[in-house]
């Protein structure tokens, strides 16, 4: 028997038993992989090749290293240049590339690449690559005499890894990170802005994923058992929200937080608050969190809703009759039942939290911003490679959390709806 | 038909009203007493009452009025967790998230028990349903049946003098429905406990119980031992819910202490033993258990009507044939016959006469 098993099945024509399966099959898998098709182009095109861009971006950027050849050559060739006294042939590289950014009119895009290190340096290569055609030798002399800024060690820092197409300079200052005239250092206290808002962006995705818990939790049982009639009017209450549109609900929050809103009015009027003591509820952390706690709970609701619909009311049923009491059959017999749907919510309501942008730009004012705000600012001010890679750093972590829930809870134990 | 509450009975229903609308009553006044020990099957068809009555029992449904007592205190306001009653699901109910043994040890949990208690009382109600070797088992791992004896074993673990039982055996196939009401019933015995065993099958009801209350339409329609229930029943639901039966209409004609004589719609005169149609002239439905009817002669008792039958159809069942006749008009009469050596052999067409004892005929309600 043991030698007949590990014998080559076959069909009874003699081919191979797996080849033939595979020739039965393979049809209605080339079928179903053609099915499925524009799905994955789909999402290759707008999902990965976006994504894959926008990491190409974070690691290139070629304004400065495309527009000064002579002086990606010379860095290239003394890579152990000083940079608090670099050599005469350096300078003469220098004027010669700023008279050729004069003439090809790349002047903008190269100020442009190092100003995003050295702040300030648009206005220094503007006006030397003007009177770049009219110096002299000695360069070094001519070029200080334009600007002194010209002789400062950390423009060299700057212009030297610039000359690379490739650069990891973006994440350096987006980890807080400035180039000093000694080279890299982590920037003053004051200055530390991106590690603060990611601190602060997941610490609030945090407190909103928790109070959206704290709220859905009760609705969506009450979804799952209420009679059927009663529970799809409540399901309608519960997407009432998808089916309008994001900044009507925002604008909404606006007309009753606000300092003239209805909330403060009707505290007023009841006399809990007096006039001039009206709280400040919108344009600060308080709007940034009420709107998007409103916005992300049926994200909530919806995963709860769909693992409690499937528990049978036998179990808790069970439990009071074995002895236990309401709170008990609670914790240990439904809370557990449930955990499926509160890690997909949470991490759900998370995910679309820390990304959040619409809501804390409308209602956050200056307090309540989040790094997605930051991103769409670096956006704005043209700074994509910046931006590319704040958002990276922002995806990074995500992915870090995802791996971390799949290796606490599973990801096959996900159920989202 | 009402039975007075004993003084002794160990679970009493009084008066007990039910209604989930305000509109309908789901249970019209039951009373109900079940004594220490015993076990009672509620059986009728679905939305008679019957799983109301034992979730009431449970404290998962609240008496709309009258009284439910256990062990002679009421219970209407106690909740469900402080009745220590035991109960078994229709879909087992085990927590799915615990193992076997947690599942166990759970009740025990609930109470307080030392984990040396614990585990004692949970070996042996593992070892009472051959379970021993499955405490660290997840329900998801085990067969239907091997989930219905753990959820046997976790409604006895912690000692309940009554267990409910909610169609316990329906998910299961039918050889192992039977070894399981086998084993039912040998723990109800050697335990001593009182069971409350709800389901819609007859023959369950009829093989393990003490007692069975016939449920409809929200009343109990007839509480009696399982031989009383399908021999004497007392209204024409309980006789054609129970077993198979064969139906004969017709009116009385003569009424001689409980020996009727029964005129057929028909015209044909037929004896029956009267029950609850005890007024001459008034309608009435005879009914006949297909293994009473005889055609042989010396079979019936002498001077009994006969009534002329047509054979329609002969089924052979093995241990038994079953004749399908046509009597007094309608072909739905049913005789059963044992397959013996010397049995007549009938054949389709065959004219015959049938007949059988007055006190197999019972003429009830119409």
């Amino acid at each position: 028997m043991a030698e007949a098993a590990t014998e080559l099945l076959t069909t009874a024509d003699g081919r191979p038993l797996k080849a033939a399966l595979a020739a039965a099959q393979s049809r209605a898998k080339r079928r179903a992989f053609l099915l499925v098709l524009p799905l994955l182009l789909f999402v290759f095109l707008t999902f990965l090749v976006p994504i894959g861009y926008m990491l190409k971006r974070s690691v290139e950027h070629d304004g400065f290293a495309a527009s000064a050849p002579a002086l990606d050559v010379w860095f290239a060739q003394n890579p152990g240049f000083d940079p608090a006294n670099p050599p005469e042939e350096a300078f003469a590289a220098l004027v010669q590339d700023l008279a050729r950014m004069q003439t090809e009119k790349t002047t903008g895009i190269a100020g442009a690449r190092i100003n995003y290190t050295v702040p300030g340096t648009i206005s220094l290569f503007k006006k030397a690559a003007r009177e770049a055609a009219d110096l002299v030798p000695p360069y070094k002399e001519a070029l200080v005499a334009v600007d002194p800024g010209w002789a400062r060690p950390a423009l060299w820092r700057a212009m030297a890894s610039a000359s690379t197409v490739y650069t990891t300079e973006f994440y350096k200052v987006a980890s807080d990170r400035k180039l000093t005239d000694d080279g890299w250092a982590r920037g003053g206290d004051k200055e530390r802005i991106y590690l603060y808002l990611f601190v602060k962006t997941f610490l609030i995705s945090g407190l909103i994923t928790l109070i959206c818990l704290v709220l859905a939790f009760p609705i969506a049982h009450l979804l799952a058992t209420l009679p059927l009639a009663k529970s799809s009017l409540l399901m309608i209450l519960v997407l009432l929200p998808f089916w309008t549109s994001l900044l009507v609900r925002t604008t909404a929050w606006i007309a009753l937080l606000q300092e003239q809103g209805i909330v403060n009015d009707l505290l007023v009027g009841l006399g809990v608050i007096g006039d001039d003591g009206r709280l400040t509820m919108m344009y600060n952390m308080t709007g940034t969190i009420v709107a998007m706690t409103h916005v992300l709970l049926p994200f909530m609701i919806l995963p709860l809703y769909s693992v409690m619909r499937v528990i049978p009311p036998s179990y808790a049923r069970a439990a009071r009759s074995l002895g236990a009491t309401s709170w008990t059959t609670f914790r240990r017999v439904y809370l557990p039942q449930t955990l499926p749907g509160i890690a997909a919510g949470s991490l759900l309501v998370f995910i679309l939290a820390v990304g959040y942008y619409i809501t804390p730009a409308l209602v956050g004012g200056a307090d309540g911003q989040l790094i997605s705000n930051l991103i769409a600012f670096h956006m704005s001010k043209s700074n994509w490679s910046l931006a590319a890679a704040i958002a990276a750093m922002l995806l990074a972590a995500i992915l870090v959390l995802y791996w971390l829930y799949d290796q606490l809870i599973g990801i096959d134990r996900l159920k989202l709806g | 038909m009402t039975v007075e509450p004993r003084n002794d009975a160990f679970v009493a229903f009084e008066h007990v009203q039910k209604s989930y609308d305000g509109v309908t009553l789901v249970v019209k006044d039951l009373n109900l007493s079940i004594a220490k020990g015993e076990f009672l099957t509620m059986l009728g068809p679905s939305g008679s009452g019957k799983t109301t009555c034992l979730m009431m029992l449970a404290g998962f449904e609240t008496a709309t009025h009258g009284e439910i007592k256990l062990d002679g205190v009421n219970i209407n306001t106690v909740p469900p967790h402080k009745r220590g009653i035991g109960m078994v699901f229709q879909n087992y109910a085990l927590f799915p998230h615990m193992t076997v043994g947690e599942n166990l040890a759970f009740p025990l949990e609930v109470r307080g028990l030392g984990k040396a208690e614990r585990e004692a009382k949970i070996k042996r109600a593992l070892d009472m349903v051959q379970m021993g070797s499955f405490a660290s088992r997840r329900p998801a791992q085990l067969s239907g049946g091997q989930q219905q004896r753990i959820a046997l074993a976790r409604a006895l673990v912690f000692d309940p003098k009554l267990v409910l039982m909610d169609e316990p055996l329906g998910a299961l196939d039918k050889q192992l429905r039977e070894h399981m009401q086998f084993e039912i019933k040998h723990l109800h015995d050697s335990l001593g406990i009182t069971v409350v065993y709800v389901t819609h099958d007859q023959g369950e009801a009829l093989t393990m119980s003490d007692r069975v209350a016939v449920f409809n339409d929200g009343r109990i329609q007839q509480l009696a031992p399982p031989a009383d229930l399908y021999e004497r029943p007392e209204n024409s639901f309980v006789a054609q819910f129970i077993g198979e039966n064969n139906k004969l209409f017709g009116t009385i004609e003569e009424l001689a202490g409980d020996k009727a004589l029964v005129r057929l719609t028909t015209g044909e005169l037929i004896d029956a033993t009267a029950v609850n149609a005890k007024e001459k002239g008034g309608k009435t439905l005879v009914s006949i258990r297909p293994e009473r009817v005889e055609f042989k002669p010396e079979m019936m008792p002498a001077g009994a009507h006969t009534i002329d039958a047509e054979v329609v159809e002969i089924i052979y069942m093995g241990d038994i044939l079953r004749a399908v006749l046509k009597v007094a008009g309608s072909d739905g009469f049913v005789m059963k016959m044992r397959n013996t050596l010397g049995q007549t052999r009938l054949a389709p067409g065959q004219k015959i006469k049938v007949g059988w004892h007055p006190q197999d005929a019972r003429a009830l309600d119409p």
